[in-house]
């Protein structure tokens, strides 16, 4: 059969996850990041780089809105799709994760953006005068009280939702993460460190992502990029970057040492089918050179538009490291066989419902969300200033 | 007073979330069929409903009583323990009237189902691949598919 090596039982040789499922976790785990990162202004007080605090809060908010899309194209009749809320089985991580996703949505990401936009939403329902008076005005709840006190009650209510928001982003990518660890059957994916691996690798393309998102905003909207907040991110990002590399290297060290029925199987895997995407695009590509990368920017005094080539360059490829290693979990797990004596490849539609241009298209959609919401609720600290001189 | 007066917009916000939750209860409890839950994860009416719907397939013991020649050739073959609806299809409406007569059978597609080189089979499963061995010519042209063993008067 082609695209088959060795001994395959028949319900292996097609794969049932698709490229799909690899963005699923990719665009939750950029949620989980980009909101980490709005926690270190929150919380942990970096104030370095608040200019992406508003900017990382609408990022999370518009990939989250993404986040189903994937699962309800791949499982199909999204009319159904509500039961899970309806009957939800216990047992079931799938069903538990749809509160966690509402939970997620609107009494962390939804609740925090309305109360650190509340005072600029009272006063663009006053100042704007077109359709948009009418959204802002509904976006008041009938509210308008902006004193001093009532902002000073804002700011403590979000404190504490952010709070209680970072475990929830651990939750909401620790279980994409439990998802695959818990399956027993598959070598590749049973492990208990995945979850964590998971967390980190989110928290990790996150912060990438905002300071991408950062960077690009700024040069399109012609405005000097604020350098110490740019490298108090990439400062973090190698942190951060170093723990998720360990305990990746971790997981690889375990799995060499313990060497159990499955290793030889794997370790051929690695070594031919999935060489490309686990080897050279997400250790050497996507890992090791944005290390190196954002490790020379820690170590060398580099003038500004260096370091500014560098972050990109570094964000980008962790992009494509981290999409890398959802790819090589995915669809790795599904190229063996359970007899370990078989391989079967991956072949992606093109124009299919879970094909690539469906990917794509499920790529950029979050992008045109986060254009909508920087249209009605601007991330920009220059902008805030003209909303409050209007006031 | 002027605390209240201070949080008022949280109250309100809260409240959508009440009347959200609220309202969630209600399609909850106008959805969800009553008899979900009564013996487990599952509507329990759903268990008369499909007890009430028709048979379709008879058993190969119905079968058995008016076709005991084929199920005496069958008995002696490597097909012994593969049951007639197996390859027949569902044939309740066939035994209780007998003048309805099952939809003939083409064993060029059928016996090629469980008979298609795979390498997934156990070892010393007959296999074959069609395309090059009969070429759409159907497979009882050779082979007796009752007992397809040589000793029962088959064709290899």
């Amino acid at each position: 059969m082609q695209g088959v090596n060795g001994f395959m039982y028949p319900n292996e040789v097609q794969l049932q996850w698709s490229v799909l499922i690899v963005l699923y976790p990719f665009i939750t785990g950029l949620v989980a990041g980009a909101f980490i990162l709005a926690s270190l202004v929150r919380i942990f007080h970096v104030e370095a780089v608040r200019p992406t605090y508003r900017l990382a809060m609408l990022t999370a908010l518009a990939f989250l809105l993404v986040a189903p899309l994937p699962l309800q194209l791949h499982l199909g009749h999204p009319e159904r799709s509500y039961e899970m809320y309806l009957t939800p089985h216990r047992t079931s991580a799938m069903a538990m994760f749809g509160f966690v996703y509402l939970w997620y949505l609107m009494a962390v990401l939804v609740a925090e953006i309305w109360l650190d936009y509340r005072r600029d939403i009272v006063i663009m329902s006053q100042s704007a005068t077109d359709w948009k008076r009418w959204i802002y005005r509904v976006m008041t709840l009938g509210s308008s009280n902006i004193s001093p006190r009532a902002l000073e009650i804002d700011d403590r209510v979000g404190w504490l939702i952010t709070l209680v928001g970072i475990p929830s982003a651990f939750l909401l990518h620790g279980y994409v993460g439990f998802i695959f660890g818990s399956i027993k059957a598959n070598p590749w994916w049973s492990s208990p460190l995945m979850p964590v691996v998971f967390i980190f690798s989110a928290m990790v393309s996150g912060i990438a992502a905002v300071m991408l998102l950062y960077m690009l905003s700024a040069r399109l909207r012609k405005e000097p990029i604020d350098m110490r907040c740019v490298d108090t991110i990439a400062r973090y990002l190698f942190y951060i970057f170093i723990i998720d590399f360990s305990l990746e290297m971790l997981d690889l060290v375990h799995r060499i040492y313990e060497a159990d029925e499955s290793f030889r199987s794997l370790d051929f895997m690695v070594h031919t089918r999935l060489y490309f995407s686990q080897i050279i695009l997400q250790i050497f590509a996507g890992t090791l050179a944005p290390v190196v990368l954002l490790g020379l920017a820690q170590v060398v005094k580099l003038p500004e538009l260096a370091r500014k080539r560098i972050y990109g360059i570094a964000g980008s490829l962790t992009l494509i490291g981290i999409f890398a290693m959802r790819w090589n979990v995915v669809i790795g797990g599904q190229l063996f066989s359970k007899s370990f004596l078989g391989y079967t490849t991956y072949k992606m539609g093109l124009i299919t419902r879970e094909g690539l241009l469906m990917a794509m298209l499920l790529s950029l959609l979050p992008l045109f969300f986060l254009w909508v919401l920087a249209k009605l609720l601007p991330p920009w600290y220059q902008e805030q200033d003209a909303i409050t001189a209007a006031g | 007073m002027s605390n209240f007066r201070d949080t008022g917009h949280l109250f309100r916000f809260a409240g959508i979330f009440v009347a959200a939750i609220l309202i969630f209860l209600a399609i909850r409890g106008w959805l969800v069929p009553h008899t979900f839950g009564q013996y487990g994860h599952y509507r329990g009416a759903a268990l008369n409903e499909i007890a009430a719907k028709p048979v379709h397939f008879a058993g190969h013991q119905s079968c058995e009583t008016c076709h005991a020649d084929i199920a005496e050739k069958k008995s002696s073959g490597k097909h012994a323990s593969v049951h007639c609806e197996a390859c027949h299809g569902p044939l309740a409406a066939h035994a209780d009237d007998p003048s309805i007569q099952p939809a003939k059978i083409d064993t060029a597609v059928l016996c090629a189902q469980c008979h298609e080189t795979s390498a997934a089979k156990p070892k010393g499963f007959p296999e074959v691949e069609t395309a090059s061995h009969s070429n759409g010519v159907s497979c009882e042209t050779c082979h007796q598919p009752h007992s397809p063993a040589l000793e029962a008067g088959g064709a290899q």
